[in-house]
């Protein structure tokens, strides 16, 4: 007797489970159609990093090429170096010729995204807050030295893109 | 027949060492694994049956060891929590809560009550998305493939709430020494309390769908029945040993942060079974609803980040921290000794343990029902290899 019970309770239970695929099955769609359709949630996503630009001049990163954010990654994907201007021959001493000075902005800025974790400690320990995140989601590439990515030819591209 | 493998010179693997002399007469030795998708990763289980019984069975580890131990060892205290986000990438926030804890507690850094709540908040929603996974995996072992997609449906919600904060969907890296890297806005609030109540709603239908499903309790109900004695002996930790009786749970064993002022239970069942294992996850995730909302309401205002020196580094000594993950207990034992790298990180992860009573549960039992015991472990394999 107690076995019948049991196979009509356990026979119940599927027609139970049938229902709620049934009602599921008629319920509005929650996925959505990429590429024809994007995803609403994009906004939030922090990408690899990108240089932000000073105020007056778009094109021109506040980075003063310190190399904090480069000894800091974990992971060594960031090559930074300061812009060195070319020795300037008035400045010469004593027949010595001058030495090329190092200026206070970067002449390289190379991230490699392939090695990125993206732990945003280069974006917190910068002294002058010149790294972000970018909001580059879809980054597809072909080869893998795509991935090397040269911020400073990006910046300049974004401020005459006028974003 | 001797099983047990020695350091030899012999440059076969364990596999012959143990297996191909030891198959008997009418015995064949399968190998499931490392590429079986029943193993949820790259674990291999050398199984010996006797026709489609288990006369043994043992997990073969190290496929995807991945040095994290050892890169502790050579990155500065800061560097390596990236690392921590991807040991066990289901539940990384604990991972997180576990590695950055232990350094504070060395280094004596203090954080934030804000921090904390926040913390506990995060640790909380990424225990819910773990148990999700795991839910929706376990049942496609079993052969039930819809609720899987319910499980992602909801745990789509929950990445997008984390991804407001932590900016990424799987491998957080989150939790700084002495707080957390963003601050949580009224949206991430709104959106919590939104998810929490269509989520109640949603597991009612799980139970309706799944739990009290006939085929389902065939499949798990006095399925690898682990004793207490035998859970205690191997270590398990978490919704394993919960599911033979044992309320451990290292947020009321050794509690931290702020889980001592939250009204919340730790569920158990006496069975022992897979059905007890699974029944200690769904109501964990009910729980873990009651922590959030209690969270939420005492959230206080604040800092998120508290004072912590620009080169860290921790006195000499050594310190080791525990949190409740999804798996078990997730310990970080730390030692220092006073430079700018730690001297060694040990990392103890819960699924380790968990998986080494599958030999002795599984002995005697259908391979398909292994399968399930398997499967009721919640293994991470990255986890257990390191």
């Amino acid at each position: 007797m107690t076995s019948i019970k049991n196979a009509l309770a356990g026979l119940w239970s599927l027609v139970v489970g049938m229902g709620i695929t049934g009602k599921y099955f008629t319920a509005p769609l929650v996925t959505v159609f990429y590429p024809r359709q994007e995803a609403e949630n994009i906004e939030t996503y922090r990408g690899h990093v990108e240089l932000v630009g000073k105020e007056d001049e778009a094109g021109v990163p506040l980075c003063i090429a310190c190399g904090q954010c480069a000894r800091q990654c974990p992971s060594q994907c960031i090559t930074v170096s300061a812009k060195v201007a070319p020795a300037d021959p008035a400045e010469s001493k004593d027949g010595k010729p001058a030495k090329p000075k190092r200026l206070k902005t970067p002449g390289v800025f190379q991230l490699d995204y392939n090695l990125c974790s993206l732990c945003g400690q280069c974006v917190q320990v910068c002294p002058v807050d010149s790294l972000r995140y970018s909001n580059n989601v879809y980054f597809a590439v072909f080869t893998r030295q795509e991935t090397n990515i040269d911020l400073l030819e990006r910046l300049e591209r974004q401020a005459k893109e006028g974003k | 027949m001797t099983m047990s493998p020695q350091l030899s010179s012999d440059p076969s693997d364990f596999y012959s060492q143990s297996f191909s002399k030891g198959a008997r007469e009418n015995t064949l030795i399968l190998n499931m694994g490392p590429q079986h998708p029943s193993t949820h990763g790259v674990l291999r289980v050398i199984v010996e049956l006797d026709g489609e019984y288990i006369v043994r069975a043992e997990p073969v580890l190290g496929y995807i060891h991945r040095m994290h131990e050892f890169m502790g060892q050579k990155k500065t205290y800061t560097q390596y929590l990236p690392n921590m986000g991807r040991v066990d990438y289901l539940h990384a926030t604990a991972w997180n809560w576990a590695y950055v804890g232990a350094v504070e507690q060395l280094a004596g850094i203090e954080v934030p009550e804000r921090a904390e709540y926040i913390r506990v908040l995060t640790c909380e929603i990424n225990r819910i998305c773990s148990h999700l996974v795991w839910w929706g995996a376990y049942l496609l072992d079993l052969g039930a493939f819809t609720p899987i997609l319910y499980a992602f449906e909801d745990r789509e919600f929950l990445l997008d709430i984390l991804q407001r904060v932590t900016g990424s969907r799987l491998t957080y890296c989150y939790f700084r020494f002495g707080g957390v890297y963003a601050d949580v806005d009224d949206k991430f609030i709104d959106d919590t309390r939104t998810f929490i109540q269509r989520f109640r709603k949603r597991l009612k239908m799980y139970e309706a769908l799944v739990t009290k499903n006939f085929i389902l309790r065939k499949r798990c109900e006095d399925i690898g029945v682990l004793s207490v004695q035998t859970a205690r002996k191997y270590g398990c930790t978490g919704p394993v040993i919960r599911g033979s009786g044992v309320p451990y749970d290292v947020r009321r064993a050794v509690p931290y942060s702020v889980y001592p002022e939250l009204d919340f239970e730790i569920p158990t069942f006496s069975e022992g079974d897979a059905m007890a294992r699974y029944m200690v996850r769904l109501k964990e995730m009910e729980q873990s609803l009651r922590i959030m909302e209690q969270v939420m309401d005492r959230m206080p205002d604040g800092d998120i980040q508290g004072k912590t020196p620009k080169t860290l580094k921790p006195p000499k000594g050594e310190t080791y921290f525990a949190v409740e993950g999804a798996r078990g207990k997730i310990g970080v034992h730390l030692v220092s000794d006073g430079s700018a790298t730690p001297y060694r990180v040990k990392l103890r992860a819960p699924g380790y343990s968990n998986l080494s009573c599958f030999a002795e549960l599984s002995k005697g039992t259908l391979i398909a029902d292994a399968v399930s015991i398997l499967g009721s472990l919640d293994l991470v394999i990255p986890e257990i290899d390191r």
